[in-house]
């Protein structure tokens, strides 16, 4: 169709020649009014332009005519020049005062006039006839409500592709026309050339026109927003139509094949490959991280998901994510990321993106979001009101005085420090359970205020708890930073370790744990040292022994004249520890021979530990100290009785001492279930028997779900495991835990701004050598200027408009997200 | 120069000294007395000599201070003339903390003796210098320093001895030619010559020193004051209202200290001059070189000011006879015959008393006035030769505050913590902690260290990392231009890298010629940290301890070489740098990522966790929990955490989510692939509050 309108025109200018144009190569026919009519073709586009006269002005118009016709044909669009100046006028060509107007037609339809003054040049001839054309593909909106009444009435339908262009007919906004004209009629265009619209979508740089995908095909709950995805190139007709390619393309691709093999659209693109490297294991969790990078890669890379079960070649075993670049000589990376932002972070570093500077993409990188769980819970409970006024706050003057005139605990905290302060809560709920109840004195003192008193008393990191007692050095508290543990060392510190026994009556009293009786539910065991009186050193090793147990065991000493009726009792010789649990209502014996404080510790230590213990957060770190493999029943509740018969039975037995036997109880340690998750993924179904071998090689077992918990049955399996003939159904991570994200590169900040600083300098010197003779004093002033200008150019984030303008940003920053 | 807290001892007129001296020469060979032996002698009871006597005392060692006068401080009997401090006695800041507290105090010294703290002397916020010297008594007196009064040194030499410490004694004689021999020398004798610029004329000028301070006598008078410090200043604070005008002619431009960010340039307090200068009422500021000049005086009295070089060609003529500027250029500037001619130029080191073989020299031209001394304050010329106090500020010259009481107590503490290691084996006092408590250690230290802050630049903290970096030791205020001698100087080794923490002001914010007060000038947002402009902390990261000469090759600007890494600590308007996103998580970040290892703190239940999925802990679990020292947390932070996305919220893990809208800190951390990254990530978190 175009060759032959082609030659008509051509013919008619060879008919009529009375303007003089500029004109090139490629022309616009020009023709008069009356064969320009009869040239029309029905259906088809044609931009008109009617001249007058000659004036420099149209012809700068008309030379950007010209050169518009070549790409307007591309979409099927005619230009044409009609003189007016021949006798037969038509209304187009109007008074000779409007003489520059331009006229779009389909078939002899006008469709629109356009003054020449808003047809500056090619991308505004391309960008204003386009848009002219595809009113229907592309919407123009100029509010916010405009915007979500289509994205409201598209959801479930199509998605959109929304942008903000500074001004119509600008390259950007023929940028936009052209893709629209390709996929105007697969999604939906929405333009917009305001501001405010924008400003309510994202926070990000205004200044620049921007591309936004809206996924809101896939949206089929009304009240869901539609997923938007921000393009982050330039708006180039090229960028935009890789842009809404990848967005076309599967989110994620499942591959078995070789990675070095695999090709999707987005290699095609110029983009990079990332493989997710999962296992069918973990096959859920694998592919939920693997579409939570892809959603967002999207736009910059392609991801795909590979099972490393399914796949023939090797790759190295530590590898959880591959890259491969588009560019053809660039090698497949294996990388062993520990965090999924480094992904993004180790992509874009290396990736060649035009305006990349590094430092930028660290904001997207999330490094100002705190990720510390104490330092972010703190915060966000800072605003409650806690009963402080339940503990003495100490100063530097009433410290001494306090501490010397009654027993006190005391917290050294600081304001600042996030761990003292989610401890300072701990602290207070055990001074709301011990109100008025203590003879102990809670007291606290804050270093960020007293900084001198803390130093004084040795205090150099938060937070600190000492007991100080009359007539002792002050005792430092070493247990778990919680409301029980320490409400089970104020308890304990009530009664002098070791207690004196003075009678064997009273000695039974306190093995049945009568004497103490309040006390038996903080401190499930009691130990009694028998000693004859004589017996001066082991009595003093013994004592040293209870005093440093203080406060985590309840101890007791008896060295009366009569202390073989307690020995020969429980048929042991002297010295002697007798253990009481109070539980199981059973008194141990064990002799002490050549002992001295510390093994005493240890056998006491020792000893206060479980065969079979139901394993929670605060007692693990002691069963792990025993650096043997958990044996762990999970349960969801209480305790199987058979399966607990069945294991103290083997313990008994001592077929378990290669393991830690325990149990752990959903209910009341829920954190079991995200170390159930971990090893199986799901759920699995309870109760359930698995060893995890920690301290030597990370491999978790877990007894087949099929067989019933015997005692053959789990010493066969153990035996198995020990012979190494099971194999792991997870292998634990080893790695390091390193940095969860990178820090602000200051150093390289510093010296982009000192190259640049140099590269302006350079020009400067030239123009001072050209003035001889100025002021000396001038060329450092003129630097300094300079330094300070680039200093404030450099700032990404400007203080332009006040530090007011600062403590907004955080609220913006909250609905950035996609 | 700053007179306020400059603390000359040896403040007398030139006059005394001379007697002195000769006195001293006449009496040599009475010298025949056995030396009193002393390990540290100090010369000056001014407020450094009885700075270092505390800490002497303190660890138990055996010295003496030397005072020419009978009492501590007498320079401050004397000067400031007009008798007010312009160092500032901040009573109130709104802080309890006692160690903050004295950023703003900048005259007491230091003690462990709460009561011996400046605001109990004054109330005024520029105290009189009357109070400074009832302050300094009281501080002798109460701590029992050894001073040995009335004792004028007249002469100190060397004498070679290999027994010695470092190889000679210091043999100092008095007055009554009694002779000290000393194993290290401590000279705390400030700057007590006036500075005098000689030119022809130069004997009508009236000294700082000796000029009245009773306006009357100057009512109705022309004046001229040569000088533009803070004694010049001063001077005219004091008469202008009386005079007909005041002209001030000094070297070069008058420098602000609120532009100079150093407190030894004028001071706004005493700036009402430059307000009547700009505020055209008569005063006036010149700039000439003053060794240029003449003074004439003519047959009624007064005085014309001429070039020297006019004076030179009309030798022996009558005063009236020459040839004054006027003459050839009828309006030049200092036309108008003068009453009164005032010289406020400042003050030199006396060098006269120390003998030629401790080669004990001046510094270089822009701090000719001070004896030449290495960053430690040791003599270049002899060891075991330390300087103190005020003359010590070659170091520090129009930089900090090392010329200023407020200054030089901590360098003199940082001598004392030298010597200590030095002769006694007494390593640098240090703490240790586990690595998980570097970030709080340091913010600590930001927050309320008054010696970084005084000293900024010169002082700084450092954090030496032990083996495989699970441990560090903190040290405080080492003179960070001693860094390469680290080692030696403190008894520590610095083998796995170093941090170093210093307050710094920004690169091209300070001078006399910046406007400080440019409308971009304050900085609020952390990824621009490096950029601030106001005093801040800057935290330097060394893999190696530096050497010597990457120390004095540092590049230009910078107060120590080139780290692997840096970090600044975005300024703050209140100077409290506790904020939990805007200071303290960018530090950790910096931290780790230097550490290479994950700084976070987490509650029991998340190490629990860890251990249980893990093979490694990160460190807070590794040095806490696992040491049954965890974190438990209550109910209500558990919430949060769960509401934040960083902590696991049991009830519903295990579950199946929508795959397309799960966060992916709702899985576990097994279920990671990216394990051990943080089981939790920190996207969205902030999302939830909307």
């Amino acid at each position: 169709m175009m060759p032959s309108s082609f030659s008509v025109f051509r013919a008619g200018i060879s008919f009529v020649m009375m303007c003089i144009f500029y004109t090139s190569a490629v022309d616009s026919p020009e023709l008069s009014p009356q064969t320009f009519f009869s040239t029309l073709q029905p259906g088809k586009a044609t931009l008109v332009y009617f001249c007058q006269a000659e004036s420099p002005r149209t012809s700068m118009f008309l030379e950007e005519l010209n050169e518009a016709a070549k790409p307007l044909q591309d979409y099927g669009i005619s230009v044409a020049k009609v003189n007016c100046v021949t006798e037969e006028t038509s209304r187009y060509c109007g008074s000779e005062k409007d003489l520059i107007k331009a006229y779009l037609f389909r078939g002899n339809i006008p469709l629109r006039e356009f003054p020449t003054d808003t047809l500056f040049d090619v991308d505004a001839i391309v960008a204003h006839v386009l848009f002219a054309l595809l009113f229907n593909e592309v919407k123009y909106i100029t509010t916010l409500g405009d915007l979500q009444n289509i994205e409201n009435a598209l959801k479930g339908k199509r998605n959109i592709a929304f942008s903000y262009v500074r001004a119509i007919g600008t390259p950007e906004h023929r940028a936009v026309m052209e893709a629209a004209f390709v996929y105007g009629t697969t999604y939906q265009f929405v333009l917009t050339t305001e501001i405010a619209v924008l400003e309510s979508i994202g926070p990000e740089d205004i200044e620049y026109p921007h591309l936004y995908f809206f996924y809101c095909k896939q949206v089929l709950d009304l009240t869901q927003p539609c997923r938007r995805i921000l393009m982050k190139q330039s708006l180039t007709t090229l960028n935009i139509h890789r842009f809404i390619k990848t967005m076309e393309a599967p989110l994620l691709t499942e591959v078995a094949g070789d990675p070095t093999q695999v090709s999707t659209v987005h290699l095609q693109l110029g983009l990079p490959l990332v493989f997710i490297v999962g296992q069918q294991a973990t096959y859920e969790a694998d592919r939920t991280t693997a579409e939570w990078v892809a959603w967002r890669l999207l736009g910059k890379a392609g991801v795909l998901l590979l099972l490393r079960d399914s796949l023939e070649v090797d790759i190295p075993h530590d590898t959880n994510v591959i890259i491969r670049r588009a560019e053809e000589d660039t090698q497949v990376e294996f990388l062993a990321l520990s965090h999924i932002d480094l992904i993004v972070f180790h992509l874009e570093s290396t990736m060649n993106v035009e305006e990349m500077v590094k430092y930028e993409d660290m904001a997207e990188l999330n490094i100002e979001i705190q990720d510390d769980e104490v330092e972010e819970t703190v915060y966000r409970d800072r605003k409650r009101q806690l009963p402080l006024e339940l503990t003495l706050e100490l100063t530097e003057e009433t410290f001494h005085a306090t501490v010397t005139a009654s027993d006190s605990i005391v917290l050294f905290y600081a304001g600042w420090q996030a761990v003292s302060m989610a401890f300072l809560q701990s602290y207070i709920d055990v001074a709301i359970k011990l109100k008025g109840t203590s003879t102990m004195l809670l007291a606290r003192v804050n270093c960020a205020d007293w900084s001198h008193v803390c130093t004084e008393q040795n205090v150099t990191e938060f937070p600190v708890v000492k007991m100080y007692k009359e007539g002792q050095n002050p005792v430092s508290y070493t247990g778990m930073l919680g409301t029980e543990d320490l409400l089970k060392f104020i308890q304990l510190n009530r009664i002098s370790c070791p207690v004196n026994i003075m009678s064997v009556q009273e000695a039974e009293e306190y093995l049945n744990g009568e004497l103490y009786k309040d006390l038996i539910s903080y401190s499930s065991m009691s130990v009694l040292g028998l000693f004859s009186p004589t017996m001066t050193r082991a009595k003093e090793e013994f004592t040293e022994a209870g005093s440093y147990l203080k406060g985590y065991v309840t101890t007791g000493i008896y060295s009366e004249e009569d202390v073989l009726r307690l020995s020969s009792k429980y048929t042991v010789t002297l010295p002697a520890l007798l253990l009481a649990r109070h539980k199981e209502g059973k008194i141990e014996s064990i002799p002490l021979v050549n002992v001295h404080v510390h093994d005493i510790v240890q056998i006491i230590t020792n000893a206060s530990l479980e065969t079979f213990p139901e394993i929670t957060v605060e007692n693990l770190p002691t069963y792990l100290r025993l650096q043997k493999p958990l044996l762990i029943l999970f349960s969801d509740g209480g305790i199987d009785l058979q399966h607990e018969k069945t294991i103290l039975r083997l313990a008994k037995k001592k077929y378990l001492d290669s393991v830690t036997p325990c149990w752990l109880n959903l209910k009341k340690t829920p954190v079991g279930r995200g170390v159930l998750q971990a090893y199986f993924g799901t759920l699995p179904p309870l109760p359930l028997l698995v060893v995890v071998n920690l301290h030597s090689g990370g491999h978790v077992f877990a007894f087949p779900s099929d067989q019933a918990v015997t005692k053959q049955n789990l010493l066969l399996w153990l035996k198995k495991l020990e012979a190494g003939l099971e194999s792991p159904i997870k292998v634990l991570p080893a790695q390091e835990w390193k940095p969860p994200l990178p820090a602000y590169d200051f150093l390289s900040m510093m010296d982009a701004a000192a190259s640049e600083h140099l590269a302006r300098k350079v020009p400067e010197c030239i123009k001072e050598t050209d003035m001889h003779g100025s002021d000396k004093e001038q060329p450092d002033d003129k630097s300094a200027i300079t330094e300070e200008s680039i200093g404030t150019s450099k700032m990404k984030h400007s203080s332009r408009s006040s530090w007011l303008e600062e403590i907004k940003k955080p609220l913006r920053h909250d609905n950035q997200e996609l | 120069m700053g007179l306020s807290t400059a603390a000359p001892l040896w403040g007398a007129p030139g006059l005394l000294l001379t007697i002195a001296l000769h006195l001293a020469l006449y009496l040599r060979p009475a010298q025949a007395w056995a030396p009193v032996h002393r390990d540290y002698c100090v010369l000056g009871a001014g407020p450094a000599g009885l700075q270092m006597a505390y800490f002497l005392q303190r660890a138990g060692r055996d010295y003496m201070v030397f005072e020419r006068a009978p009492v501590p401080g007498s320079f401050f009997t004397r000067y400031p003339r007009h008798r007010k401090l312009i160092s500032i006695n901040k009573r109130y800041t709104g802080k309890t903390n006692a160690e903050f507290n004295l950023r703003h105090d900048w005259n007491s010294l230091l003690s462990h003796d709460p009561r011996l703290l400046f605001r109990h002397y004054s109330d005024a916020y520029y105290p009189d210098a009357n109070d400074m010297v009832r302050y300094l008594s009281d501080f002798a007196e109460r701590l029992g320093l050894h001073v040995l009064y009335n004792t004028t040194i007249a002469h100190v030499t060397v004498n070679k001895d290999r027994g010695a410490w470092n190889g000679h004694y210091f043999i100092l004689t008095d007055h009554r030619g009694q002779a000290y021999q000393c194993s290290v020398l401590l000279v705390a004798t400030g700057l007590s010559v006036p500075n005098q610029v000689d030119f022809p004329g130069s004997e009508y000028v009236d000294g700082y020193e000796s000029v009245s301070v009773d306006p009357k006598d100057f009512e109705g008078q022309n004046v001229l004051i040569l000088g533009r410090g803070n004694s010049a200043f001063e001077t005219a604070e004091n008469i202008f209202s009386v005079t007909n005008f005041i002209h001030m002619l000094s070297r070069s431009r008058v420098r602000l200290s609120w532009a100079t960010h150093y407190v030894g340039d004028l001071r706004a307090i005493n700036n009402g001059l430059l307000d009547t200068y700009q505020l055209k009422s008569l005063d006036g500021l010149l700039e000439s070189d003053l060794t240029d000049l003449a003074i004439v005086k003519d047959h009624k009295g007064k005085f014309h000011i001429t070039l020297k070089l006019f004076m030179e060609e009309f030798f022996n003529q009558s005063s009236d006879a020459i040839p004054l500027p006027q003459d050839n250029n009828d309006n030049f500037a200092m036309r108008v015959a003068y009453d009164r001619v005032i010289r406020c130029l400042g003050w030199k080191f006396d060098f006269s008393i120390f003998s030629k073989s401790l080669r004990l020299s001046s510094g270089s031209e822009l701090s000719e006035k001070y004896p030449l001394v290495r960053a430690s304050y040791e003599s270049k010329g002899s060891r075991g030769l330390f300087i103190l106090g005020t003359a010590s500020h070659s170091v520090d010259y129009r930089k900090s505050a090392g010329g200023f009481i407020h200054g030089f107590r901590y360098t003199v503490r940082a001598v004392h913590r030298l010597l200590e290691q030095r002769h006694h084996g007494v390593a640098w006092p240090s703490t240790e902690h586990p690595i998980t408590h570097l970030a709080s250690a340091i913010i600590r230290r930001i927050n309320e260290a008054s010696g970084l802050y005084q000293m900024f630049s010169v002082l700084a903290d450092v954090v030496l990392l032990k083996e495989n970096a699970t441990t560090f030791e903190y040290l405080e205020e080492f003179p960070m231009q001693m860094l390469a001698q680290l080692e030696t100087i403190t008894g520590k080794r610095a083998r796995h890298g170093l941090f170093v923490i210093n307050m710094e002001y920004g690169r091209n914010y300070s001078g006399p010629d910046k406007d400080v007060f440019f409308s971009d000038r304050s900085v609020g947002h952390m990824e621009d940290a490096w950029l601030s402009n106001f005093l801040h902390p800057v935290i330097y990261y060394y893999r190696h301890l530096p050497t010597e000469q990457e120390v004095r090759f540092r590049p230009a600007g910078w107060p120590l070489p080139r780290p692997s890494a840096l970090h600044h600590v975005v300024e703050d308007f209140l100077t409290d740098w506790t904020a939990p996103v805007g200071h303290i998580l960018p530090l950790r970040r910096f931290l780790e990522n230097c550490l290479d290892t994950d700084l976070r703190s987490f509650y029991a239940e998340s190490c629990f966790l860890f251990a249980l999925t893990h093979q490694k802990l990160p460190p807070f679990c590794q040095q806490g929990y696992l040491r049954t020292q965890g974190l438990v947390g209550t109910e209500s932070l558990r919430q949060h955490g769960v509401e934040s996305g960083l902590l696991w919220d049991s009830a519903t893990m295990g579950q199946h989510q929508g795959a397309s809208d799960q966060r992916p800190g709702d899985h576990g951390p097994g279920g990671h692939p990216l394990a051990p990254g943080p089981p939790v990530s920190p996207f969205n978190s902030n999302k939830e509050e909307l």
